[in-house]
């Protein structure tokens, strides 16, 4: 993990990554948010765009986790070490998202031009950053599974933004609509269930739910079973 | 001890590994020889733990690589083809790396650094990146890695490719030194190394094993074994000399290079023919440049036994 924290440090891709995260959040927050002109003392206008910033900016961190080691053929180096499969995983993901917590963090002027500004109930906007960060750990989860499955860091940055997208759009009719033709209502509902908005939209208003915590760490829990086995597989092929 | 029994891995369309059985001993250096393709790799990536047999088990020092592949993995010490590491990290960092993922901490950590370090001097490379090093650099950067923790079972796959003759020799000599108290398994498509390192090759071709025996042993399967060649002085003699041997009983068949002015003669099974041409070159009075006995040659074992 701390190999992989230190690779992001060592190559100018997060001073770059982190750069771009801070500006285009910024000018979201002030352009498209609108956040003088609401002239309400909360960080809404910057967190509501989060999850679109993640969907592009996170599957750029996520591609390299596996489809470089495989591109490389450092894995073979790094599977033939002392260390068991899901140790290997959960370290590559904890770096991953311990490097989007920094970038996450290095937003704090926003925070503080908001409190000089205002009085905003700062509990909620510390609840909106945990449920930033959840929602980058749900992303780079999706991304690590899907460069698990190639060696081309392309197709893997595809894979994950498509498959992000439609976890993020899980509740809305796009999505539903190919679904509410053929499948059971139950079916549907399920499908709404795990929609990375609505679970996102409670906790970054300030409301920290269980159910919503749960949702993030299974979806985590699922995606990294399913990159260990994915690398399982190829292992016997 | 190393420990194969009906090992085989087999892919859709190929079985790139048929029922191979072998056991290394400590004190043991194996040669694994055999054409590009024939299974050397995939047999110690399964030995390596990095991919699953299809049948059969392997073992590292009693620890069966699929059942218990944490216990295999830190007996070994392995060098996977073409070295691969990670480029963007630099010599230090990525030793350091290796040294906490084989667990060494405190006074043994530093010591191991520092033994592999100069061992295969790197002391002037440690803050360069490793993607901007030299091919003979980063194999010895892999060795490096393999030797960390100071296993009892090495396994190095090629680990002079790519090396020029001064780092091979490097590379040989420390795979000597350390043949005593070790288990070591390299492969190799380069003959002379069998002959300048191990102590017994296994030839596999195909996925399977067509000779397992002590280079020696296997040299001693060439048709050369035991041929008598002469170098003469002058080529003027060439003709005459050819039938001369030619008509000795205990002479097989002979072969003569024209450009060399050399004749090579082949010995009946079994017989010893070097005195006899001494004395029928003193008879028929040819003048020699040289005369030697060979003890048979390897790569010609290794054409007919693999094709």
């Amino acid at each position: 993990m701390r190999r992989e924290l230190g690779s992001y440090f060592a190559t100018p891709l997060a001073y770059v990554f982190i750069l771009i995260f801070i500006v285009l959040a910024s000018l979201f927050t002030f352009y498209l948010g609108g956040f003088y002109e609401r002239g309400q003392a909360d960080l809404a206008p910057f967190f509501n765009f989060h999850p679109w910033l993640y969907l592009f900016l996170i599957p750029a961190i996520s591609m390299r986790l596996w489809a470089e080691e495989r591109k490389s053929g450092s894995i073979e180096l790094l599977m033939t070490q002392p260390i068991t499969l899901w140790q290997a995983v959960l370290g590559k993901f904890f770096a991953a998202w311990i490097f989007t917590a920094i970038a996450l963090a290095l937003t704090f002027p926003i925070w503080i031009t908001v409190n000089f500004l205002g009085d905003p109930d700062n509990g909620a906007i510390l609840s909106a950053y945990i449920g930033s960060l959840l929602l980058a750990g749900g992303f780079l989860a999706i991304g690590s599974c899907m460069s698990a499955l190639t060696r081309n860091q392309v197709v893997a940055f595809i894979l994950s933004v498509v498959v992000s997208f439609v976890f993020l759009l899980a509740g809305y009719p796009l999505v539903l609509d190919v679904f509410r033709s053929w499948a059971p209502q139950a079916l549907v509902d399920a499908i709404a269930s795990l929609s990375f908005l609505t679970h996102y939209e409670s906790i970054s208003k300030g409301v920290i739910d269980i159910r919503d915590l749960l949702y993030y760490a299974m979806l985590m829990g699922f995606f990294l079973l399913a990159t260990s086995i994915a690398l399982d597989v190829r292992k016997a092929q | 001890m190393i420990k194969t029994e009906h090992l085989s891995k087999r892919y859709e369309a190929l079985t790139a590994v048929d029922d191979v059985s072998f056991e290394v001993r400590p004190g043991e250096v194996l040669g694994f020889l055999g054409p590009n393709g024939a299974g050397k790799t995939t047999t110690m990536r399964m030995l390596a733990g990095f991919i699953t047999p299809s049948s059969g088990k392997a073992s590292i020092c009693g620890h069966d690589v699929e059942a218990d592949p944490l216990a295999a993995k830190a007996s070994l010490g392995y060098l996977p083809e073409g070295a691969p590491s990670y480029g963007e990290m630099t010599v230090y960092r990525f030793l350091e790396f290796i040294a906490d993922l084989r667990r060494l901490t405190g006074e043994q950590r530093t010591r191991r650094l520092a033994y592999v370090i100069g061992r295969l001097q790197l002391e002037r490379v440690l803050a360069q990146t490793i993607e901007t090093l030299s091919k003979g650099f980063r194999r010895r950067v892999g060795l490096a890695q393999a030797l960390m923790h100071d296993p009892p079972v090495l396994i190095l796959d090629e680990p002079t490719d790519g090396l020029d003759p001064n780092q091979k020799h490097e590379v040989r000599t420390l795979i000597n030194e350390m043949a005593r108290d070790k288990i070591i398994v390299i492969s190799t498509h380069i003959l002379e190394e069998v002959d300048a390192v191990c102590t017994r090759a296994i030839v596999i071709a195909r996925g399977k094993v067509v000779a397992d025996d002590t280079p020696q042993g296997l040299a001693s399967r060439s048709r050369y074994h035991n041929a008598v060649s002469l170098k003469l002085e002058n080529a003027e003699q060439l003709a005459a000399a050819r039938s001369a041997v030619a008509a000795l009983p205990s002479v097989a068949e002979v072969e003569v290079s024209e450009r060399e002015a050399r004749i090579t003669a082949l010995p009946r099974a079994g017989a010893s023919i070097l005195a006899s041409l001494g004395e029928l070159a003193s008879s028929q009075g040819l003048k020699l440049k040289e005369l030697h006995l060979e003890s048979g040659r390897l790569d010609e074992v290794f054409r007919t036994i693999t094709a």
